[in-house]
């Protein structure tokens, strides 16, 4: 108990001595400014065409009013950022950036494990996945292998 | 005034009900249709990096494992898995970079791309959009057909590192897809080319030529038909002059023919359609090489929306040059693009241009050496241990008899039992005339039967020996001349075709043994002093 009382008080005098030392960009209180909103791009109408859109390629059902109105106020919310004067400022994608990137050895080390891959699998087909038909070319022709065999 | 006057007019599709809008330019359309079309074709090649392990994974990346064996977690999208980058891929993509000769980007980024599709289970694709590894490139390729040589130079937009998909094995009876994610993961170069090519045979030439450099540098084995190399061509055409029209992309082409093929096709099929009156429409097309067509494919979405954003699990990937490779503390991950450089080995076009120079051989010559592997080490093994032979008699007898022998028997150059040494040996007596050129041939036969008889003792055993003696080539000539008055007179009147033919039964009355070119002269000037 002692031990952790004292790590404590230690952490404590640490974080007045950094408060001391360095002087924080961030403002102690919240500042608030006003937007002025004629600036700001107006929400766009919505349309189902969009809406079928969105849901097909978010996989995310919001086609009811109530989502409606959550997707206007979050366009309206982000639409706030176009107020932030960025001119000249290289966009940060990661606060790794800086950071290299690790590099593995091409080894192989991983894989065979075809019962786990396929344990959260519906249907499989002798270790295959089985998946509703996908993108296939449109013949022309429909070629049909078995019409010779129905004649015989 | 240049700007064309358009009229607008509009027809209803006969399959689909859709209306079409029509522009019609008002330039008279004879002056339209006198101008040629010009195809423009631009590339996309996905090569398969010939490494052990996937890009982001530690699973094997070996084709034809058996199903679902080589996944990892990571590769199946299993929540909670992340990418860790191939050291093996990036230094493959660099190699592949400067061999191309690409700008290597010092840093580059990785970004999602998504898409639904059964087999790539994360639902995005792991690329790089916005920074690629390497950009502006160009490579050197030969066009060759039996007319004309020619050389070319396509310019490289970039190459990008990315990861590949899983495979789908459709079953049209069933409504099914079987989904195999061995090949999910695997790691690929996407090389891009500007739309450089002019048409099919111009597009599978430069795809011949990539081929052969990712062959030399190893880092894709290039095996089409296992489809470690892949093509999509983009193809649009337009009448000269004009802006470019309307392109289609016919995806995964899986084989230096079926690229010639549907390029052509395709091309053939776009001006019929837009002589017919008829729009190009922006689409994803397949090529079905049972009937050498193209076909659309199933799915005609609107644009896709592929939603691109940076990877937030990668942070970029720095490159290093010897200068800067000094700062790095931690030499682990690090990688420099000069000392990838230092082993870069000499590419198909500098091993031309050095058999060009070095030997004075023609280069359509020096292209067939250099297309079929092993040639080129064969040809410079005979020139090395016969260092006085003639070169252009070497490789004329290498690509003109030998290839076809080696065919014949269904080897591989690797694989002939004729040492160079001696096949240089054989060269020298054809050379020095001791043996005719139809008498050479049969003695590479016999060289392949018995590989350990040298081509003299052959030609000694078989009395092959071509006689070169004036007297005794004299003397064939008068006897003929003796038993054919008739063709003397012939030939006389001025029908100098009849000196062939007497040359020709001078030669079968020496067993084939004449040299046919002393021959000829003797009995040239037999005939012109009588």
């Amino acid at each position: 108990m002692s031990l952790t009382k004292l790590t404590c008080r230690l952490w404590l005098q640490r974080v007045s001595r950094i408060k001391k030392g360095f002087c924080s960009k961030v403002p102690k209180t919240p500042i608030w400014e006003e937007l002025d909103n004629t600036k700001i791009p107006n929400v766009p109408q919505i349309d189902q065409e969009m809406i079928n859109h969105l849901e097909r390629v978010s996989l995310v059902e919001f086609n009811n009013q109530a989502g409606i109105e959550r997707l206007s106020k979050a366009i309206e919310s982000a639409n706030k950022l176009h107020m932030v004067n960025t001119d000249g400022i290289e966009p940060m994608e990661s606060v790794l950036e800086d950071r290299m990137l690790y590099l593995r050895e091409d080894k192989v080390t991983d894989g065979k494990c075809k019962q786990e891959v396929l344990s959260n699998a519906v249907k499989t087909i002798e270790d295959y996945f089985v998946a509703p038909p996908g993108n296939i070319p449109l013949k022309t022709k429909e070629r049909d292998y078995g019409s010779n065999s129905n004649g015989s | 005034m240049a700007a064309s006057m358009q009229k607008i007019s509009s027809h209803i599709c006969q399959l689909c009900k859709r209306r079409y809008l029509t522009f019609k330019h008002k330039r008279s359309s004879s002056n339209l249709k006198s101008k040629p079309w010009k195809s423009v074709v631009g590339l996309e090649i996905h090569a398969q990096i010939n490494t052990e392990s996937k890009l982001f994974s530690g699973a094997e990346n070996k084709f034809g494992g058996p199903t679902n064996t080589q996944v990892s977690l990571f590769d199946a999208a299993f929540p909670g898995t992340l990418p860790v980058l191939n050291k093996g891929c990036v230094e493959a993509g660099v190699l592949t970079a400067l061999a191309l000769r690409c700008t290597v980007n010092k840093v580059s980024k990785f970004d999602r791309k998504h898409y639904f599709y059964a087999d790539l289970p994360a639902g995005y694709q792991i690329t790089q959009q916005r920074q690629p590894l390497a950009v502006k490139g160009h490579v050197d390729y030969c066009i060759s057909d039996k007319n004309s040589f020619e050389t070319k130079t396509a310019n490289i937009t970039q190459i990008q590192l990315e990861q590949d998909s899983g495979k789908s094995l459709h079953d049209e009876k069933d409504r099914i897809s079987l989904i195999d994610l061995n090949r999910c993961g695997t790691g690929l170069m996407e090389i891009v080319t500007e739309p450089d090519f002019s048409d099919g045979t111009d597009a599978s030439a430069f795809v011949k030529e990539l081929q052969k450099i990712l062959q030399t540098i190893k880092t894709c084995d290039c095996k089409m038909e296992e489809g470690s190399l892949r093509v999509d061509a983009n193809i649009s055409v337009h009448k000269l002059g004009e802006p470019l029209g309307i392109r289609t992309e016919v995806k995964n082409l899986n084989s230096i023919k079926s690229v010639s093929k549907a390029i052509s096709f395709e091309v053939k099929r776009q001006i019929e359609l837009l002589e017919n009156g008829g729009i190009v429409e922006n689409e994803t097309r397949s090529f079905d090489t049972e009937i050498d067509e193209t076909v659309p494919m199933r799915d005609k979405e609107v644009k896709t929306d592929y939603r691109f954003m940076p990877e937030p699990n990668l942070p970029p990937l720095h490159l290093f040059d010897s200068e800067s490779v000094k700062t790095v503390s931690s030499k682990m991950s690090v990688i420099n693009i000069d000392d990838i450089q230092q082993k870069l080995p000499p590419l198909p076009e500098d091993t031309r241009k050095r058999l060009e120079q070095q030997y004075s051989l023609k280069r359509r010559d020096v292209a067939v050496l250099v297309d079929n592997s092993g040639l080129v080490d064969y040809f410079e093994d005979v020139m090395r241990l016969s260092p006085t032979t003639s070169a252009k008699l070497v490789s004329n007898f290498i690509i003109n008899q030998l290839l076809g022998v080696l065919n014949d028997r269904k080897l591989t150059i690797y694989k002939c039992p004729v040492k160079t040494e001696d096949f240089g040996k054989l060269i020298d007596l054809l050379h020095t005339e001791e043996i005719s050129y139809s008498t050479s041939c049969k003695v590479l036969d016999e060289m392949f039967e018995h590989p350990n008889i040298a081509p003299k003792d052959i030609v000694d055993q078989k009395d092959w020996r071509q006689i070169s003696d004036t007297q005794i080539l004299t003397n064939i000539c008068e006897k003929v001349l003796e038993e054919h008055p008739k063709l003397i007179s012939k030939y006389r009147k001025g029908k100098l075709k009849y000196l062939h033919t007497l040359v020709n039964k001078a030669v079968i009355d020496s067993n084939n043994k004449a040299n046919p070119r002393i021959l000829k002269q003797i009995m040239e000037d037999l005939l012109d002093n009588k």
